[in-house]
């Protein structure tokens, strides 16, 4: 099971953290900044994963990101390494060669995507394709539910000319 | 744009963080927009709602407080829209944990997007509620997932399915309802919906035995069937990852197969082929792979036993091993571990490789490859695997010299040959890396040497080479002062020289050399330097002829501001000065320790700390549990029999143990010593009836530590102590002892009376109150004890109606009389005694143990006061 994800950008600066273990508030931030002081300065050959408080943190770094997942010791750590670029792959559709601007503007967008992807800590879903459609549809139920609303305010606004 | 909304839209705020400089004007924009967003909540805002949300949320992912926009969360779950549903229930998760009591208001909105007929809203609910529901919300809402793993679209039963996970793992009672339902989920071909009921199936089979039976039974086919699909399935692009048809429904099949297989014979043969195929014909060049096969040899592992499955998983691993790639280096590794456990003969062939790996750049690789390391070492590659060990200490990084140093030392101490051999390795150790070595190590090899009579010559010459080489080991240097303090007659003399030694000559004075050298190092820890002083002692008597030279370091310190080093060089001086014709007999060789003991009580404070730290490890919420420097002391009286021992107090309750040990060996022997044993106790009782109130990190706590660390000085005063039995209570005065060396000096000591006697123990003390138990035996009946109880009361308040209550298990028979008064007058001036009378009827076998109660009345307020006194002398 992952206990939780996090993103964090090589200057330490948490940019998606999404937790299926629960954490307080002040937890949380005691084990941001515990891994990344970890992780954002272990060398580039050295293996993806970091022991850490009798559990394993796997992380992978696309581009100036690092992606991080916390899972028990008797996990798979190969696989998750997969779930991350499983999950990179998705954002890079969604987004269109995605970099971390696009996720720190569309910081709600990126969760959407994760809940596709992981509920309760366990995979969701394996085909890019299904968690695009699904993200898709619901994008354009928003937007759908945003024209409507703009359209009646509009109407209103004319009426009230 | 509407003039009374919250202002900016999300898109400029992040720019407007983003742009701020320093994190001064940071905290200004978000004090600003935090401003804006909680005024737009008070006005009950809606129009701007969803956004001033998402903009918390990013507020959040800062790091600062946003709490207040906990009800918005639910406002929007609340409203009939998907998207400002959708906003709300991110927010939801984001902002809220399980713990929150503010979650029990979404039950209700939960249940009824659960209902839903949008597949998308229902999909948002059953999302939040695999996130992050409590066991309460699972109880509540179990049934509409339940009836959601039917639902028609199938991107909404796999999220049931992985949402009945977190409701089983909440409230484990639940399972049954779910087995059903997976059965038939088992069977379908959505993939998503597949990977998810596997998922469930594996969860469910972990949190009941019934329902693993079940799907042992009735499933085990089915699913190795659906392995078979997919292993041979045909190129799909959708679900192909680098050649692999989905290799995340591999890994979820093998770990379901693996639980299936485990403990049951029939299961594993239905997959044994399936297995094989996974093992040979899984391409290895990509991570994807690899990370199929490590789950293929985790499941051939667990599964029963098939001896050409096994070969093919070890021979996996070894390949893995060799791999350039640190993850599978890593994983090979970690996977060894578990292999150990089924075949050692095959893990020992990759011993070498695994070597390697100890000494990689790489800390998380390392640190397996040490622990497998320890599990493989044996009897008969002890001696080339400590060889490897015992040099790369030596080039090791600061950082991982800790955990290696540890490893080591309980690798030389489980499978030493010899008792060379272990001293030896030990000196290696401890010159290289005694920084690290922990107390109880050290501890260890002095009681090897005491006991090895014919190699303490050895002994402490090999300490005093190591020594001159490395001066700045503390522990070296601890072991080398005490060799030498006990031993160095052996040193100058050559005494017991083994044919394997060079022979040196040291001279008298080259041996008081090293321990000033040693006692004038400020760097030195106190109790290091405390020790130099009692070898000193010892040495001034071994060593006629450097007597003045010592006299006069040790009178240097007379004048230290380190009282412990102050009150030594006082005592000591005194010794060497006027008391000639009784040094010879004080500061005799220590008697030797009774290892079987020693190593008994080692053992048993060892499972408790290792009890503890596995406590530290499970309690993650605690995170540093902060232990503070009383923790030993209260170890020291045993009050603290019902907590756990803290390992950071190893030291101090190992020390005690070093006493304890030491008295059944004296006991052992006739009259004379039997003085030594109670006058250890009587020191101890001493010193902690002069102690103060136990406070952190204070001074005296070390004193007193420092005391009982070195058994020389409990050696040294015990027998002039010893006098003190009799004479029952300790007077709380600090300059005792001095009075004790004047007074009982020129006197031998005086031998017991016959019987046994026990010395009176503290047997309560909180920060007023005192209890101190006198202890006399009947000689007709060993069985019975009576104990006098000696209430002392130092706060400044009269206690009034003061009631001393007590309970015993059942072996023991306790009988209280009256006090003799219910007022305990302040600040010490007089006490109250009681007798009680207890008969052990397993006397012999089992000591003393005791419940207390205390009640008395305080400025007419009650006050109750409850403890267990487990420190009773044995022999009760």
């Amino acid at each position: 099971m992952i206990h939780f994800v996090l993103l964090i950008s090589r200057q330490g600066k948490v940019r998606l953290t999404k937790w299926y273990s629960p954490y307080s508030q002040k937890e949380r931030s005691k084990v941001i900044r515990e891994l990344s002081g970890m992780i954002l300065t272990r060398g580039p050959k050295l293996s993806n994963f970091v022991e850490w408080r009798g559990f394993k943190v796997v992380y992978k770094r696309y581009a100036s990101l690092y992606f991080c997942m916390c899972i028990n010791q008797e996990d798979n750590e190969l696989e998750i390494l997969e779930i991350i670029h499983h999950f990179v792959e998705i954002l890079d559709r969604y987004f269109g060669s995605v970099c971390e601007l696009d996720l720190i503007f569309n910081f709600h967008k990126a969760y959407y995507i994760l809940d596709e992807i992981l509920i309760a800590g366990e995979l969701q879903e394996s085909s890019k394709k299904t968690v695009a459609r699904l993200v898709s549809a619901q994008d354009s139920l928003v937007d759908a539910a945003k024209e409507e609303a703009n359209s009646i305010s509009n109407i209103i606004a004319q009426a009230t000319k | 744009m509407n003039p009374f909304s919250s202002g900016t839209r999300l898109r400029d705020m992040i720019r407007a963080i983003r742009a701020c400089k320093t994190a001064a004007e940071e905290r200004a924009v978000i004090r600003k927009e935090c401003a804006s967003i909680r005024a737009a909540i008070s006005d009950n805002d809606q129009t701007f709602r969803h956004r001033n949300l998402a903009k918390l949320m990013f507020i959040h992912m800062l790091g600062y407080p946003t709490h207040f926009g906990q009800m918005e969360c639910l406002k929007l779950i609340a409203a009939p829209g998907f998207a400002e549903k959708r906003i709300g229930y991110l927010g939801l998760m984001l902002l809220l944990d399980e713990r929150q009591e503010v979650l029990m208001l979404v039950t209700n909105s939960l249940k009824q997007d659960l209902n839903q007929n949008n597949q998308h809203i229902v999909g948002l609910a059953l999302c939040a509620l695999g996130n992050i529901c409590s066991a309460d919300m699972a109880r509540d809402l179990a049934p509409e997932v339940e009836k959601l793993l039917q639902f028609r679209d199938p991107n909404i039963r796999k999220k049931a399915a992985l949402c009945s996970i977190r409701i089983i793992k909440k409230v484990p009672d639940l399972a049954d309802n779910f087995v059903d339902p997976v059965v038939s989920l088992l069977k379908e071909k959505h993939h998503g919906v597949l990977l998810t009921g596997i998922q469930l199936c594996t969860d469910l089979c972990k949190v009941n035995e019934e329902a693993l039976e079940y799907f042992r039974k009735k499933c085990t086919e089915g699913l190795v069937r659906s392995l078979k699909d997919v292993v041979n399935s045909p190129y799909v692009p959708e679900y192909d990852i680098s050649g692999i048809a989905d290799p995340f429904l591999h890994i979820r099949l093998l770990r379901v197969l693996r639980i299936l297989g485990h403990g049951d014979a029939d299961a594993s043969d239905c997959m044994s082929d399936i297995l094989a195929q996974v093992a040979t014909k899984t391409e290895s060049h990509k991570n994807a792979g690899n990370a199929i096969l490590y789950e293929c040899v985790g499941t051939i592992m667990s599964v029963e036993d098939n001896g050409g499955l096994r070969v093919l998983a070890i021979n996996i691993l070894g390949r893995f091993l060799s791999n350039r790639d640190n993850n599978i280096r890593y994983v090979a590794l970690n996977m060894l571990m578990k292999a150990i456990a089924v075949d050692a003969q095959a893990v020992q062939r990759h011993r070498a490789t695994i070597l390697e790996c100890v000494k990689d750049l790489d800390a998380s690789i390392r640190k397996r490859a040490l622990e497998l390391v320890y599990l493989l070492v044996n009897e008969s590659n002890v001696k080339p695997l400590m060889k490897e060990l015992v040099d790369y200490l030596e080039v090791s990084d600061q950082g991982f010299k800790g955990d290696l140093t540890a490893k080591i030392c309980s690798i030389v101490e489980k499978f030493s040959p010899d008792k060379i051999w272990y001293i030896d390795q030990m000196l290696k150790v401890l010159s290289e890396a005694g920084n690290f070595v922990k107390a109880s190590v050290w501890h260890a090899l002095v009681v090897v040497i005491t006991n090895a009579s014919n190699l303490q010559g050895y002994s402490v010459r090999s300490l005093y080479r190591a020594i001159q080489i490395s001066r700045d080991q503390e522990t070296l240097i601890r072991v080398a002062v005490w060799c030498i303090g006990e031993y160095g007659d052996m040193l100058v003399n050559n005494i017991e020289m083994l044919d394997i030694e060079e022979p040196i000559t040291v001279t008298e004075s080259d041996a008081v050399d090293v321990v000033e050298i040693a006692i004038k190092n400020h760097s030195l820890n106190l109790t290091t330097r405390a020790m130099c002083l009692i070898a000193l002692l010892k040495l001034s008597s071994r060593f006629p002829s450097c007597s003045q030279r010592i006299k006069e370091i040790i009178a240097q310190y007379k004048g230290s501001l380190l009282l412990e080093l102050q009150q030594r060089s006082v005592e000591f001086n005194s010794i060497i000065g006027k008391h000639k014709n009784i040094r010879s007999a004080l500061v005799e060789r220590m008697p030797v320790l009774d290892e079987a003991t020693y190593n008994g009580r080692r053992a048993r404070s060892a499972s408790a700390a290792v009890s503890t730290s596995l406590e530290f490890a499970s309690n993650l919420s605690n995170g540093v549990i902060a232990r503070t420097d009383v923790a030993p002391l209260v170890d020291l009286l045993d009050m603290g029999a019902d907590e756990p021992v803290p390992p950071c107090s190893s030291g101090g309750n190992f020390l005690l143990d070093l006493i304890d040990v030491d008295m059944p060996s004296s006991s052992s022997q006739s009259g004379t010593t039997q003085p030594q044993k109670s006058g250890t106790d009587v020191l101890l009782d001493l010193l902690s009836a002069w102690s103060p109130p136990p406070q952190k990190g204070s001074p005296t706590t070390d004193i007193i530590l420092l005391n009982q660390d070195d058994k020389p000085s409990v050696n040294a005063l015990d027998i002039l102590s010893s006098s003190m039995v009799p004479s029952g209570e300790a007077k709380p005065t600090g300059p005792y002892m001095m009075d004790l060396l004047d007074v009982f000096g020129p006197n031998p000591a005086t031998p017991e009376e016959s019987g046994p006697t026990f010395p009176p123990i503290v047997a309560y003390e909180s920060s007023a109150l005192t209890i101190i138990f006198n202890f006399s035996k009947r000689p007709e009946n060993p069985q019975m004890t009576d104990i006098e109880a000696m209430f002392t009361n130092k706060s400044s308040d009269v206690y009034t109606d003061f009631v001393f209550q007590a309970a015993v298990p059942k072996f023991l028979q306790l009988h209280l009389e009256p006090a003799s008064s219910n007022t305990l007058p302040a600040s010490g001036y007089g006490s109250i005694t009681q007798k009680l009378h207890v008969t052990n009827r397993q006397h012999g076998k089992k000591s003393l143990v005791m419940r207390i109660r205390l009640s008395y009345k305080l400025n007419n307020k009650a006050v109750l006061e409850e403890g267990q006194i487990s420190n009773f002398p044995r022999d009760l």
